[in-house]
């Protein structure tokens, strides 16, 4: 009996130890590789978050990280007044746009469907961080076919501990936080983290280095 | 009072050897200068700020700078500029810009080439 519970007690370690060491399992590029998209049209973001704000705070922070991974990226503003000229104001309805006809008006390679998840501040009884979670899907506007897809968050309480300074200290910290998160827009510098961390080239399982990038090509060398 | 002046100075040179690194340490060169091109897109998704008039200042002191350091301003800055300079009226700059936008990015013929015909409407 003894034995038996000492056994299942190894195998339970035994797995929570390998589930930790398990490599990453690397995306599958190959649609991504034939495709060698050079330039990249993102779409104004759909907010699934109660923020009305969440839309245009990332959607004015995703040129970055995939500009300076190599790619053109299509002016977010201008993209945006187009869309509106014919109509089209609500990002779910500009994400159901057939892909030639975005080919035909923008001349991209590929677009860029992103998804915010979660926008703003969360307030727990011990805790107040501003979080951002979205995913993004890369598609070829030639062919329709999915190159990547992936997700990401960033919360500005990653690095804070709430060591020693006993409930009361808690909750007045929680709450002084949660005003400063909501008066200095944290949402929105915490949104630049999100973005960087969704779409900055870094394989094996973001996105790859673009033409433009001095690493083109070499995202899959070991 | 000795070991204390001692550990004085150990403070000092500790955070000034902290500001040498911290100064140091510069990340990876990027491929373009933004200055404020993200944080002015997003004022002008606000419809907050300045005004078209002054994201338009703004963009064009940022524009300086870039040149002043032979670097290249990111995908969109001049085309965004542009827009800006349509909204008060500037059709001229406009296509100047949209054409900067072109030359420096040839990915980008398809929609500055849609635009400018627009804007000859």
């Amino acid at each position: 009996m003894h034995s038996t519970y000492l056994k299942l007690i190894i195998v339970f370690f035994a797995a929570v130890l390998a589930s930790g060491c398990a490599t990453v399992q690397p995306y599958d590029y190959a649609a991504y590789l034939q495709s060698k998209p050079r330039s990249i049209l993102v779409l104004p973001p759909v907010n699934e978050s109660p923020d009305v704000n969440a839309t245009y705070s990332v959607f004015s922070q995703l040129s970055y990280p995939l500009a300076e991974s190599g790619y053109y990226i299509f002016p977010a503003t201008l993209v945006d007044e187009t869309f509106r000229q014919n109509g089209l104001t609500s990002p779910t309805d500009i994400h159901a746009v057939a892909p030639a006809k975005l080919r035909q008006i923008f001349g991209a390679d590929a677009a860029l469907y992103v998804n915010i998840t979660k926008y703003g501040t969360t307030y727990t009884i011990i805790s107040s961080a501003a979080v951002v979670s979205a995913n993004a899907r890369l598609v070829d506007l030639k062919t329709g076919t999915l190159l990547w897809q992936g997700s990401a968050t960033a919360s500005n309480d990653e690095n804070q501990n709430n060591s020693g300074s006993g409930l009361a200290g808690l909750l007045i910290t929680a709450i002084v936080k949660q005003i400063v998160n909501n008066v200095t827009d944290a949402s929105h510098t915490v949104a630049g983290i999100t973005s960087q961390r969704l779409l900055q080239a870094r394989a094996p399982n973001g996105t790859l280095f673009g033409p433009r990038s001095p690493n083109y090509g070499k995202d899959l060398r070991p | 009072m000795k070991t204390n002046i001692t550990s004085k100075t150990g403070l000092t040179l500790t955070l000034l050897g902290t500001a040498l690194l911290g100064g140091c340490a510069s990340g990876p060169p990027t491929l373009y200068q933004w200055e404020r091109y993200q944080p002015q897109v997003y004022e002008y998704f606000k419809g907050q700020g300045s005004g078209a008039d002054g994201q338009i200042i703004a963009l064009e002191e940022d524009l300086q700078k870039i040149r002043a350091k032979g670097n290249t301003p990111p995908p969109g800055f001049h085309a965004h500029l542009g827009l800006l300079y349509s909204q008060v009226g500037k059709t001229d700059r406009l296509e100047k810009e949209l054409l900067a936008e072109k030359e420096l990015y040839p990915e980008s013929s398809t929609y500055m080439d849609f635009l400018l015909k627009k804007s000859k409407k």
